[in-house]
């Protein structure tokens, strides 16, 4: 987060935007607002606005699903860190999430879809009961508002740097216009307008790696490039450079992203966290809700294009070395984080560059309408009507949601405020989320795959795993000896101790589930029937052909991520 | 989508999106190419010789056209 403080640095914007730019964005304020209005209507019973009605196709709800995950500042992140780690950054898109999506789709969404549940806490209380179910929501909740006030407050920091608009005029705009279409629309809205921004990213971003191929002379001559501006730097090769934690730039060891990124932090992530998962759970039927993650991993494969290759392509042919971020970037340096938007400028001209901005902007408002539409959701059903008001009418929870995106948007605006003024703030609200996700990963997984585990088990290996998480945090944060211990090595970076952290707290959550179970009494089977595997019938599509079952696709999926990984290995 | 509901697919709106927007970038890299005819004008953008807003505003309404007409309102989904 310090990355986009840095950009604060008094300085001449990036952009001057020309009538026809503006059009651009102000035409999708416009529509994004007209939709609202135009959903409201359809918008009426508590499963029409916290699930959109369960009526989407597995392409809207795979669009929005992956979509959710394409916000703004992921983009001018992921970008800046391809420049500065090189495609390495490309594992966060492909072994990072590839894997994770198809077992969501084959393996974890029925249990979801089948109990009928409107959120994960909501499974947890299915399956655990209330201790293991609270604990999750209220994280989820406090965590996701903060998480919206945080990017608020970044992605309008960057508006200033890129484009010279006030602070407050972005975040007032912006959130109030979110406001309003997703209290009138639910989550019929924030998925529309997920879809909208998802074709905003790719026809915004795509001409990048296009004309920046075609000035480098394509991916040989972009190579060479490379080699010739960081001599004896390997940038361009996923696992090769892995073997050692010192061998490549970010400290990371191939088992570091195998069993700390893909086995448990992608997988915490992009099964377990609310915010994702409920577009999924808004699919029509459940050959739907799991096709819709496969679906998704497809297009997740192909976004390196438009993110990982422009911070590749900025080594490439940007004059200027860019520099890592801090508060006080001297007038014509940048920061690795604002090689997205130098490369727009450097190939877009009029209009290309409005409808360049108009994605972030619209990444920006699509990840602000997930955060309040998922944190409405989890309110509501997760924490309002267990333990403040359990027998109201429907009318009554949907109206509580419509007050809780509001109050959401402003809480989300304070945070905003707060982090204008602390810039630990940020940091720390940026890695909290982190702290949840892993150790929830084990507790749902073993509750869908164990009948045995109790709901003593799933509580305390959830804090426990939770515990962990922080503790470890914290200790590699105090002292570097720690991160020789827990990280593997005194050389790994923030990511690398990141990956370790989580593969550590999960299987903390793991091994205290399993004690503990062992030492209590289960739920008699009656009490698990939809919810556990040995337990449930799931349809399999026996007799669909192979096109239609996901199970054929999900391989597809993990086929081609095989041959991604060999052919930039 | 929208079965239960009648709703306007969602696909019908990317389809305003991308035909507003390629009207919008193509006209102003007509302009914009018809202003580099008649001057020398520097450009800040490299690669501007390739005309790229006329090309992909195009595309973008191709596209566009295609969306609105294949799920315009009213029209029954298979």
């Amino acid at each position: 987060m310090t990355a986009i403080l840095g950009m604060l640095a008094a300085r001449e914007h990036l952009v001057r935007l020309s009538a026809v730019d503006l059009a651009i964005v102000i035409f999708y304020f416009a529509l994004v607002l007209g939709i609202g209005f135009y959903l409201k209507r359809f918008a009426k019973t508590g499963e029409d606005f916290f699930l959109a009605g369960r009526e989407m196709t597995a392409w809207v709800a795979g669009l929005a699903f992956v979509s959710a995950n394409l916000g703004s500042l992921e983009l001018l992140g992921w970008a800046g860190n391809a420049y500065q780690y090189g495609i390495l950054a490309a594992h966060w898109y492909w072994i990072g999430a590839i894997p994770a999506m198809v077992l969501l789709g084959l393996v974890m969404m029925p249990f979801y879809y089948i109990s009928k549940t409107h959120s994960v806490p909501g499974y947890l209380q299915l399956r655990y009961g209330p201790a293991a179910s609270g604990l999750s929501a209220v994280t989820f909740a406090f965590m996701t508002i903060l998480m919206s006030g945080v990017n608020m407050y970044a992605m309008a920091l960057v508006m200033k740097v890129v484009l010279g608009w006030d602070i407050n005029f972005s975040m007032w705009v912006s959130s109030l216009t979110v406001g309003v279409y997703v209290a009138a629309g639910g989550l019929f809205s924030a998925i529309f307008n997920e879809v909208l921004q998802f074709f905003l990213i790719w026809f915004g971003a795509l001409l990048i790696p296009i004309l920046g191929l075609y000035e480098t002379g394509g991916w040989s001559g972009m190579v060479a490039r490379i080699q010739q501006n960081f001599p004896g730097q390997d940038f361009t090769h996923m696992w090769g450079p892995m073997h050692s934690f010192s061998s490549n730039p970010m400290g990371i060891h191939w088992t570091g992203i195998v069993f700390g990124l893909a086995a448990v932090q992608s997988m915490g992530y992009w099964t377990t966290d609310f915010l994702v998962v409920q577009r999924v759970l808004s699919a029509k039927d459940i050959r739907s809700a799991k096709m819709a993650p496969i679906i998704g991993s497809f297009f997740k494969m192909a976004v390196p294009l438009i993110v990982i290759l422009p911070g590749l392509l900025g080594l490439a042919v940007l004059p200027m070395h860019l520099v890592p971020n801090s508060p006080h970037l001297p007038p014509g340096q940048h920061s690795f984080d604002e090689v997205l938007p130098l490369m727009l400028v450097r190939y877009c001209g009029p209009g290309l560059l409005g409808l360049g901005i108009t994605a972030l902007v619209a990444g920006f408002m699509a990840g602000m309408a997930g955060n309040v539409s998922a944190f409405a959701t989890v309110w509501t059903y997760d924490l309002y009507r267990p333990f403040i008001k359990k027998d109201a009418t429907d009318k009554h929870y949907v109206s509580m949601g419509r007050w809780c995106t509001i109050i959401g948007l402003f809480v989300s605006i304070g945070t905003a405020y707060l982090a204008m003024r602390s810039e630990s703030l940020m940091d720390w609200v940026q890695n909290l989320f982190g702290f949840f996700i892993a150790p929830l990963f084990g507790t749902v997984l073993l509750g869908m795959l164990w009948k045995r585990v109790t709901s003593a088990g799933g509580f305390l290996g959830l804090l426990s795993g939770t515990a962990t998480s922080i503790t470890l945090f914290f200790l590699m944060k105090s002292d570097p000896k720690w991160v020789a211990i827990f990280a593997l090595s005194p050389e790994a970076k923030g990511l690398a101790q990141a990956m370790y952290q989580s593969l550590w707290s999960c299987t903390t959550c793991v091994v205290v589930t399993i004690l503990v179970t062992l030492v209590t009494k289960p739920k008699p089977d009656q009490e698990l029937r939809g919810l556990v595997y040995s337990l449930t019938d799931v349809a399999q599509e026996e007799h669909a052909s192979l096109f239609h079952k996901p199970v054929f696709w999900g391989m597809l999926a993990l086929v081609l991520l095989v041959i991604l990984q060999i052919i930039f290995w | 989508m929208g079965e239960k509901h009648n709703i306007i697919p969602v696909w019908f709106f990317v389809g305003v999106l991308f035909l507003a927007y390629g009207v919008l970038v193509l006209a102003s890299g007509l302009s914009r190419w018809s202003a580099d005819a008649t001057s020398q004008n520097a450009q800040n953008d490299v690669l501007a010789h390739l005309h790229a807003p006329v090309w992909w505003g195009a595309l973008l309404i191709v596209l566009g056209m295609v969306y609105c007409g294949a799920f315009r309102p009213g029209r029954k989904a298979n």
